[in-house]
């Protein structure tokens, strides 16, 4: 898949796993598993951008004795993922557009 | 391998990053490590999941803006002697022209793409002003009595304008091939400052 358009989804994916309940990156990868795989050094800069663009939040909180991050999804992030479906439906439409056949037959 | 092992290892790679994006990449695959044995697999197991320090350094490093990595090699990560002092300075007038001559050839390249692409278009232009000039002579020539003269010019523009459509479509082929390639020597000019520290 073009790389471009893959980051973007990825971005979207790690969205979508904070969106109900904050989480931590070990969850974020096995929530997503079912569906895309990700590693975990692909997933660390995907963190980090979206922190940078203030789509999520980072906390430190105490698990086991140890200190764990937990990811937040801020107002913006969940934005992102509205714009995400709308575009999406436009992708759809032009899905169906392409995988038509016999564009010209119905109409004539 | 152990954990302790694998974050040492992985400091050492990204040596000379600033203290802040260290500690977080550490934190991170640390936290990454201790979840994976929390879920049940052994300690060693749960490293090699990761994968190797240097692959992990490397794409840590890939991620980093070029300017932060250059800023990160420059600054020495320990105070220097004096003797080193001594030499940086004395040997100032090599390495400082050495850099110059470095940024000037990355520089020139850069101009060296561009005009490509610049002359290219120029061509193209030219090529459609010639079109509609022996186009637009007809009238000219006949007016003055040369009809086949002003024949002659017409054809020429017309081969001219067949010319500029082809051109158009070779000069857009052109741009983006230029521009991928362009792409790739300046990605290729930035592994060179990656791969020294990650792949040693």
């Amino acid at each position: 898949m073009d790389i471009q358009l893959k980051r973007g989804l990825l971005d979207v994916c790690v969205l979508a796993a904070i969106k109900d309940e904050d989480s931590y990156g070990y969850q974020i990868i096995k929530d997503m598993k079912p569906y895309v795989e990700i590693s975990e050094s692909t997933l660390y800069p995907i963190l980090r951008r979206l922190e940078g663009a203030e789509l999520l939040t980072v906390r430190n909180a105490e698990h086991n004795g140890r200190l764990r991050k937990y990811y937040h999804i801020t107002p913006l992030g969940v934005a992102r993922i509205e714009e995400f479906k709308e575009e999406w439906k436009e992708l759809l439409s032009i899905y169906e557009f392409v995988t038509k056949e016999g564009v010209r037959n119905e109409e004539e | 391998m152990k954990k302790s092992e694998f974050l040492s290892e992985l400091q050492e790679r990204l040596v000379g990053l600033n203290e802040s994006d260290l500690n977080r990449s550490l934190d991170y695959y640390a936290e990454m490590i201790e979840d994976r044995m929390e879920d049940g697999i052994s300690e060693e197991e749960a490293v090699s999941a990761i994968g190797t320090p240097g692959e992990v350094a490397s794409e840590i490093l890939a991620e980093m803006p070029l300017t932060k990595i250059i800023k990160a090699r420059v600054k020495p990560n320990r105070r220097m002697a004096a003797w080193e002092v001594v030499l940086l300075v004395l040997g100032s007038p090599v390495w400082f022209s050495l850099l110059i001559a470095l940024f000037a050839v990355v520089f020139s390249l850069y101009i060296a793409f561009w005009s490509v692409i610049i002359s290219l278009w120029v061509a193209e232009l030219s090529l459609g002003l010639g079109a509609l000039a022996g186009v637009g002579m007809l009238p000219n020539a006949i007016a003055q009595g040369n009809v086949l003269a002003g024949i002659a010019l017409f054809g020429a523009g017309i081969f001219l304008a067949g010319l500029t459509i082809l051109g158009y479509y070779g000069c857009g082929y052109a741009t983006k091939g230029l521009c991928f390639l362009c792409k790739k020597t300046f990605r290729l000019i930035k592994s060179c400052f990656i791969r020294k520290e990650a792949v040693r």
